[in-house]
């Protein structure tokens, strides 16, 4: 187990207060100027040696999304954004540090927009955290005060005001072109790259965007090192992570620990057990609801990294933890994910808008046991087709669990569903849309 | 994308109050010159505040004047974003999640509350008009469900008889206090804790 003082998030579970005092107390705030003052160039490279990996669920690395950020500021500022829209379901990080932990998140905000030369940052807030969102507002409100941000920000020469902006739930929001239009007070849709938002972002300008949980480790990163930090965890998959344990076990809970711990530890160590024991177990999703689930023979050795996951065909994403235990019905589980994506594509590109309603129909189907033998594979056609298909990384999202689903429980839905197909011969009929699915059986 | 649509009944006028005034003009001020428009979500949502949970079309237009925009883009945020009521849905509107962590840990039992409680139907006003429920998509507290949220606060780790009392007290006007309803502190592992231990209670 990670040692204590070795976690970042010292106040996870509000023991210590979250005012600027206390915060102060437990390290924040307490030499920035001493952190900026060694450069952009150190902030940058020791956040490079610290192997460190955004958080909100792609895992791309930090600092080689800081040095895309323009070198010198043009004609157009450059803009800070923070990605605070929280909504794959399973997770539930950035709601404490926002509430909890406000102070790294405003220091680490400083820094980065030191490094990457912004004057502005926006914190995009879902609107559902309204209460949760006040308190990161008090938390502003202090900084301004202690003159800890705003002009000559913590004595390090460096003016920057933070705002916060409020979604209004929209899941596709988390998406950071999407967030962008929203910013910009548009529907939340997100846009083609390239080009990417590092050089054409909100209003046009050079723009970076991190989670909340990447940018509230960077202050702790640079005082202790970039060496400490990838010291953690193992190569390329380093340091710490919030990981949220939620449905079927004893005791649920957010807990930080090290990259690459096992699941089973997780499990039966910090959340107390699956309900009914480990044997009760039935399938996870390691990492919110988008990631494909891991059936339980996988679970006993399983480390929790994004390199190992992504050898299981699964991902961390955003290290959301679902234990799904034998007495529930994992297609009717699915099959509410499934409904999920269909009410949250912003239905922009056609295959997403169109297939997640398919995908969600024919699964609540397959619950009931009302599918016919052939919609199994059918069902994998439209997660196919949907995949790669899509402007965005949803229609990823949508497909993926569903697919999750056909490889591990496939079998499950085949026992369950058994009538005989509506057209029982394949024919050779060119303008049919599933025809290589016919091709296959001849 | 969900479906909705804006209420029979419409309202004939609207306009801000002062203090929606000012709070509105604070927001306009956090963005750069003539990107007023970027503040149309948050003026939305205080329409909305002012008037009793929901967005008339008429406070849609007012805003569109307000920011100096076209009202059919006013009207593409509200019908997008899913927090903005185009119909009125009470002083107490009842959110509860049911998405797949909040389901396996009983969310059905909330939304049989709600409807012996409240109403039959999802998005109907309770007999007194005073409020209404809904099944909405995950709310971002799932170590915590199941769990609703009632305009602003989050009520977590529920069960049908703490649903059942929390509904009872909003029917009768009163706030129950938001937060977990098994006692627990936080997100913190239920008598299970094994980190931080030196600092807890400190």
């Amino acid at each position: 187990m990670l040692k204590d003082n070795d976690r970042i998030f010292q106040n996870l579970y509000n023991d210590l207060g979250s005012d600027v005092i206390s915060s102060q107390k437990r390290g924040d705030w307490v030499n920035t100027k001493d952190l900026t003052n060694k450069g952009r160039d150190w902030i940058i490279n020791e956040i490079k040696d610290s192997q460190l990996r955004g958080r909100g669920g792609a895992g791309f690395p930090t600092g080689l999304k800081w040095s895309f950020a323009p070198k010198e500021v043009g004609s157009r500022p450059h803009y800070l954004v923070i990605n605070g829209d929280e909504s794959e379901p399973g997770t539930c990080k950035d709601r404490d540090i926002l509430r909890f932990e406000p102070h790294k998140l405003i220091e680490g905000c400083l820094i980065a927009s030191y490094a990457i030369q912004a004057h502005v940052c926006y914190i995009y807030i879902r609107g559902e955290y309204f209460v949760d969102g006040q308190k990161l507002q008090t938390a502003i409100d202090e900084a301004y005060e202690k003159k800890l941000i705003g002009k000559n920000a913590a004595g390090t020469g460096w003016d920057l005001d933070i705002y916060i902006h409020y979604g209004a739930g929209a899941y596709i929001c988390g998406e950071e072109t999407a967030l962008l239009e929203s910013i910009e007070g548009k529907k939340g849709q997100p846009r083609l790259k390239p080009p990417f938002p590092a050089l054409i972002g909100l209003y046009g300008c050079p723009t970076i965007i991190n989670n909340v949980e990447t940018i509230a480790v960077v202050p702790t990163i640079l005082r202790r090192g970039g060496k400490w930090f990838a010291s953690l965890g193992r190569e390329k998959n380093t340091g710490t992570k919030i990981f949220c344990i939620s449905g079927n076990v004893n005791s649920p809970c957010n807990v930080e620990e090290e990259m690459n711990i096992p699941l089973k530890e997780l499990i039966e160590v910090h959340a107390g057990g699956v309900v009914g024991g480990w044997d009760n177990l039935q399938a996870v999703i390691p990492g919110g609801s988008s990631m494909p689930l891991i059936p339980k023979e996988k679970c006993e050795t399983l480390t929790m990294d994004f390199d190992s996951l992504v050898a299981e065909k699964s991902g961390l994403g955003t290290a959301g933890v679902v234990v799904i235990n034998k007495d529930q019905d994992i297609i009717k589980c699915m099959a509410r994910i499934a409904r999920f994506y269909k009410h949250e594509s912003c239905g922009q590109c056609t295959p997403c808008r169109e297939g997640s309603g398919w995908m969600w129909r024919m699964l609540e189907r397959m619950a009931r046991g009302e599918a016919s033998k052939d919609e199994v594979d059918m069902l994998g056609d439209v997660t196919k087709q949907i995949e790669g298909h899509t402007i965005c990384a949803f229609g990823e999202g949508s497909s993926w669990p569903v697919q999750g689903l056909l490889r591990h429980f496939g079998d499950e839905i085949k026992k369950r569903n058994k009538f005989d197909p509506i057209i029982k011969e394949s024919k050779n009929i060119p303008y049919l849309i599933d025809q290589h699915l016919l091709d296959k059986n001849a | 994308m969900s479906l909705k649509r804006p209420a029979k009944d419409q309202p004939e006028n609207f306009a801000f109050n002062s203090s929606s005034l000012e709070e509105a003009n604070n927001i306009v001020a956090r963005y750069p010159k003539g990107k007023q428009q970027s503040a149309v979500m948050a003026l939305l949502y205080i329409a909305q505040r002012q008037n009793n949970n929901w967005i008339p079309l008429v406070a849609m237009k007012y805003i569109a004047k307000f920011l100096d925009m076209p009202y059919i883009k006013v009207y593409e945020v509200a019908t997008f974003y899913s927090m903005y009521n185009l119909s009125p849905v009470g002083k107490y509107f009842v959110q509860v999640c049911t998405t797949t962590p909040c389901m396996i840990r009983g969310a059905n039992k909330l939304v049989e509350a709600c409807k012996e409680k409240i109403s039959k139907n999802e998005s109907e006003l309770s007999k007194d008009k005073s409020c209404s429920w809904i099944e909405v998509e995950c709310l971002g507290a799932c170590v915590n469900a199941p769990m609703m949220q009632i305009n602003e606060d989050y009520y977590e780790d529920l069960n049908k008889e703490k649903t059942l009392e929390i509904l009872d007290k909003i029917l009768k006007d009163e706030k129950p206090k938001p937060g977990s309803f098994r006692g627990r502190i936080n997100n913190e592992p239920e008598n299970n804790r094994k980190t931080l231990m030196d600092l807890k209670n400190a």
